[in-house]
């Protein structure tokens, strides 16, 4: 990597000023970032560490909220008896997350920020339609994400916590890519306190994550697997590589899907 | 029953107490006064044409203290990095040998290929000032795909019109053809054997350290086999005699063969810290080790099998593609020839075999031995069109093996090799019982039950380990011998020293070796140290591949044994006023025989290096001798895997249910090293067969070029192994009686596996699925076969 400064802020206010200068950028668990300067593909002037904020760490249940915040890593999510208890599809999703090392960095805030394709966690943004909070603003997660690896967050501005409504019902399926062990394509399903029901998908579309309105309003009137059979996915939307063609990934939207619905039945 | 930590012992590895403490010692560990770092600014063009290099930014960066290219090594007369094996084509011409430039020189030949190294005070500035070099290049079409390389008009290299690098063939072409002409049954395959990277854990190293009082050399290096790196890189790259030339490879994070070969950057840092005066180090990081490490396998081949009314085999013809890659590592050509088409008589006893192979140039990394080297190759193949024969002529899979097994011996093969001994019926029995084949039915069924696909393949492998005799492999292109050396050192205490040739980089040969030399000298292994890895402390040696260790090395070392105990029976028989001739040795005693009267072997020792009372006339003091083996055949390990998979129709996604190994691998001397080196072995094996992909864009770029894409084996992969040795038949050529074990995993499971796949999907008409099975082939398969169906 090339040389950077450390900002160690104990506060966010002081990262916040940190992050105003020049060529400046946030780093959370550095489970990507790092990689991505070891490479040299990124060159900051400085690095401002988040992890030494406690206001931006911890989970919280806030009536039919569930707030998980922004620098929370993903091993304390999987742990978490909070979550396990209002949104286990959360807690599950994030014991999916890469390996323990990984976990044990990696954090929310920066999975959000980044908005890989192949990451976890966007699919519960959409599908449970939370809202991230940042030092700004709230933004609501139809907002919040804006193509591969491309947020609405402003120069600077950072993911201070996630909250989630709390579903009647939720999962996460995941289907890894053989490789890497990131989503290849998976379904966050979740059953809305209104009766709706929500499909967020990642890994699979050319554009990054993404909710499938014909899934949702088949399965909002029936909720069984024929529902899906009913549903044309398309796979001019789906993204080709060598671990998976469009057409499997459109394949894999709707199998993925049945096992949610079978893992809710 | 085994003694006490000798032969036939499970003993714990000792030299895991390093390991996991992390305290192995590895090059990279290893930091010289006054040591520079080298940083390798690598082509990212897969082809192309070099037309100016200017350094002269990076020359004035700070930190650094010169900068190289090519034309550095054309000035200096440097020779091109050599190839060890020389294939005489069927014309009887020899192969094409382009050179092979330590740096680029005039033009680059894929992805990877070295341009320029800078070398500084620290690996940033160096690489920093990497940056600040510029290349005016000429991009050319690339060469990428073997099969259209003959046709495509691009040429690799002028010398080798085609990009052929030979045509070679093996076997008698119109017995074979005769054989088909009279055949019941003729069952065709093509496929792919896919193009995999290595991926030891270490990635390479390489320190070089110029003397200037004594004018020698030292080179610290990742490297399976020291004294070959000594040889081929003093003798033929830098015209430095070996009395002039250092090559230690310390503690070693595997190879699987990759660190066998030659490489340029050992050459490179060894005469550039005589041009700079100073120690150079270089590391690859794990992105430079995929466009730099030697690849391995990457065939594609049509194979046919003629068979009668019974399913008895007539003949087989093989035709292979080869990829070389853009440069001919150390042992490339030997391995698609003389590895793998003297193999294709595998179990049985077809009577016609034959082989050919084109090897051509691509510009890809090059390609050479890795883990198996040939043979896996081999039994792909073979194991494959069996099961795809077997399934058309409505046999059996274990059946149809059964009716052709060789079961006289020694046995002749149609493709010049002499099995001494086998026993080809014990292993399959053995597998098929541990793995319930006859119940299997009823597991498929269960699985329906769930939804998924249950198949059971068999694979039946034999390989040809501990490659020799000398004679032989220099009369098929070997430029080196093919024997291993060991010294057997006795210290004047009583305790032992062992040199040996051969190298262990995650092997166990501290542990294994010592409970040889300790069952032989009736001494505790405590008392025993292993040496091996410094061309300075050891005699001479061939290194570590091709499972020939201990068939070779551990031969050599009993063989410096005897020479040890024989003169120490001179000694007793001096000390213990008997006849030598009266002097039996056994439990570490030299026993008067039929009296009480012994003398212990460290009592001898002694006597051996305080000859107060010693028979100095006839024999010399002291205790040391060395001993050169090289043996009479090859050793071939057998055995039978069976593997069961099930498959989720939906996704395509292969799980392993149960993978059973059998093996005869001869005598063993330590159990639990033998079943970790077959654990090892599948767990690669399996990797091929259902993760690893190498892919190359059209562009020759690797598009596979890190674990992001390039997926290995994870323990939540593998099922939980079943790995047996069947009582055996020694090896009847070696003093030890063993064959070797290192690589039989990687060759018994592929076909295994791919055999279970198929077996899961057979109902869709589907009869063959080329490696890796990953969900998204084995869901293309099926579906192009459900497509299929429904059009008929
Ligand atoms: C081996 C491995 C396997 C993995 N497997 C998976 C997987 O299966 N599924 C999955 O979803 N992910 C996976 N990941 C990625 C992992 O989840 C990362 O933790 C995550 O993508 C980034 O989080 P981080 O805290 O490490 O962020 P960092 O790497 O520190 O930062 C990532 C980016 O986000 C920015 N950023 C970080 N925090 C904030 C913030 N609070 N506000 C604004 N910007 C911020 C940074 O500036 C940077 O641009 C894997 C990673 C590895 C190394």
């Amino acid at each position: 990597m090339y040389a950077f400064d450390l900002a160690r802020p104990a506060d966010l206010a002081s990262a916040v000023t940190s992050l105003q200068t020049e060529g400046a950028q946030a780093l959370s668990g550095g489970q990507t970032l790092i990689p991505v300067l070891k490479q040299r593909l990124s060159q900051p002037s400085v690095l401002v560490d988040l992890s030494g904020i406690d206001s931006m760490k911890g989970i919280r249940r806030a009536g039919e909220f569930l707030i998980i915040g922004g620098g929370t890593t993903h091993g304390t999510v999987a742990g978490s008896a909070e979550v396990a208890s209002a949104i286990p599809a959360i807690a599950s999703l994030a014991s999916k997350i890469g390996d323990p090392q990984v976990r044990n960095r990696g954090t929310i805030g920066g999975s959000v920020a980044n908005n890989d394709p192949a990451a976890c966690y966007p699919s519960a943004v959409i599908a449970l339609g939370a809202t991230v909070e940042t030092n700004k603003r709230e933004i609501a997660a139809e907002d919040f994400f804006q193509g591969l690896y491309t947020t609405s967050l402003e120069e600077g501005e950072i993911v201070t916590a996630v909250k989630f409504p709390i579903p009647v019902a939720a999962t996460y399926q995941k289907f890894e890519q053989p490789a890497s062990r990131f989503s290849l394509t998976s379904v966050f399903l979740a059953k809305m306190g209104d009766g709706s029901v929500r499909v967020g998908v990642t890994g699979a579309g050319a554009d990054g994550v993404f909710r499938h309105a014909g899934l949702e309003a088949a399965l909002s009137a029936d909720f069984s697997a024929a529902a899906v059979d009913g549903v044309a996915v398309d796979a001019g939307m789906m993204s080709n590589d060598l671990h998976a063609t469009p057409e499997y990934r459109a394949h894999l939207v709707k199998v993925m899907t049945k096992r949610a619905i079978a893992a809710l039945s | 029953m085994p003694k006490d930590g000798g032969i036939g012992a499970s003993v714990v590895r000792r030299e895991d107490t390093r390991f996991l403490k992390g305290k192995g010692r590895y090059t990279d560990d290893m930091n010289r006064p006054g040591q520079t770092y080298a940083y390798i600014l690598r082509s990212s063009l897969a082809h192309a044409t070099l037309n100016n290099i200017d350094t002269a930014a990076a020359s004035a960066a700070p930190g650094v203290i010169r900068v190289f290219t090519g034309a550095d090594i054309t000035a200096a007369e440097l020779g091109g990095v050599p190839c060890g094996w020389q294939i005489t084509d069927k014309h009887g011409e020899p192969m094409k040998e382009p050179a092979h430039p330590i740096l680029a020189v005039g033009k680059v030949r894929h992805v990877g290929d070295p341009i320029a190294v800078v070398v500084a005070e620290t690996y940033d500035e160096a690489r920093d000032a990497a940056e600040l070099i510029d290349i005016d290049m000429t991009d050319l079409a690339a060469v990428v795909d073997m099969r259209t390389a003959e046709t495509s008009g691009n040429q690799v290299h002028e010398e080798a019109p085609d990009n052929v690098c030979y045509d070679w063939e093996l076997g008698d072409k119109e017995g074979t053809d005769a054989a088909f002409a009279n055949a019941h049954h003729v069952t065709t395959l093509e496929f792919i054997n896919n193009r995999l990277v290595a991926n030891p854990m270490e990635p390479r190293c390489a320190i070089g350290e110029y003397d200037e009082n004594d004018d020698n050399y030292t080179l610290y290096t990742t490297s399976q086999n020291p004294h070959v790196i000594r040889l081929l890189m003093g003798a033929f790259v830098l015209s430095i005699p070996e009395h002039k030339l250092r090559v230690y490879a310390p503690d070693v994070g595997g190879g699987f063969g990759s660190k066998i070969y030659h490489y340029a950057e050992e050459a490179f840092v060894t005469w550039a810290s005589k041009e700079i005066r100073r120690p150079i180090k270089w590391t690859a990081d794990r992105s430079e080790a995929f466009i730099s490490d030697a690849h391995g396998r990457d065939h594609v081949t049509k194979a046919e099998l003629a068979l009668d009314a019974e399913g008895k085999f007539l003949g087989l013809r093989a035709d292979t593609y080869a990829n070389m890659g853009a440069y001919l590592s150390t042992f490339a050509p030997c391995v698609p020839t003389w590895l793998h088409a003297t193999l294709l008589a595998g179990q049985y006893t077809t009577p016609m075999v034959h082989a050919r192979v084109r090897a051509m140039f691509t510009n890809t990394v090059p390609v050479d031995a890795y883990r198996g080297a040939g043979r896996p190759e081999a039994t792909y193949l073979l194991e494959r069109i069996i099961n795809k024969a077997a399934q058309e002529m409505g046999l059996d899979q274990a059946e149809i093996r059964r009716r052709n097994f060789i079961r006289t011996f020694p046995y002749d093969t149609p493709v010049a090799l002499q099995y001494d001994t086998g026993d080809y019926d014990a292993t399959l029995n053995a597998v098929m019982e541990t793995a319930d084949y006859a119940g299997f039915e009823a597991r498929r069924a269960e699985s329906a039950s769930r939804g998924k696909l249950r198949g059971i393949g068999l694979s039946c492998y034999i390989e040809a380990c501990g490659i020799a005799p000398s004679a032989l492999v220099g009369a098929l292109g070997a430029r080196a011998g093919l024997y291993e050396a060991a010294t057997i050192r006795v210290n004047p205490t009583g305790s032992v020293s062992v040199m040996t040739g051969a190298h262990s980089h995650g092997q166990g040969h501290e542990t294994t070796f010592a409970q040889v030399v300790s069952d032989a000298l009736g001494i505790p292994a405590d008392q025993i140290d292993i040496i091996h890895g410094d061309t300075d402390k050891i005699p001479f040696g061939m290194g570590t591949y091709g499972s020939r260790s201990l068939a070779v090395g551990g031969s050599a070392i009993v063989k410096a044994v005897d020479k040890v105990v024989a003169k120490g029976k001179k000694i007793a028989a001096h000390l213990l006023e008997a006849a030598e001739s009266d002097i039996i040795f056994e439990d570490g005693q030299y026993k008067v025989a039929g009296t009480d009267k012994a003398k212990a072997f460290a009592e001898v020792s002694l006597a051996a290096y305080v000859p107060h009372n010693y028979p100095i006339d006839e024999i010399e003091p002291g205790l040391e001798e060395t001993a050169f083996y090289d043996p009479k055949n090859f050793t071939y390990p057998a055995g039978s895997y069976l593997c069961e998979v099930e498959v989720d129709p939906e996704t395509g996604k292969v799980e392993i249910v149960a993978m059973t190994a059998s093996d005869d691998f001869g005598n063993i001397v330590n159990p639990m090293i033998v079943e970790g080196q077959v654990h090892g072995g599948l767990a690669q094996g399996i990797g091929q067969a259902l993760l690893e992909n190498c892919a190359y864009d059209e562009h020759g770029q690797l598009v596979s070029g890190s674990f992001m894409d390039y997926a290995m084996p994870l323990a939540v992969d593998l099922p939980n192994f079943v790995v047996e040795t069947v009582e055996g038949t020694p090896c009847t050529h070696n003093p030890l009686g063993v064959k070797g074990c290192g690589e039989a995993g990687a060759i018994g499971s592929p076909p295994a596996l791919i055999n279970a796949v198929v077996d899961a999907i057979k109902g869709y008409g589907i009869d063959h699925i080329d490696m890796p099975a990953t969900p998204l082939n084995v869901w293309t398969a099926i579906q192009n076969a459900s497509a299929k169906q429904a059009a008929e």
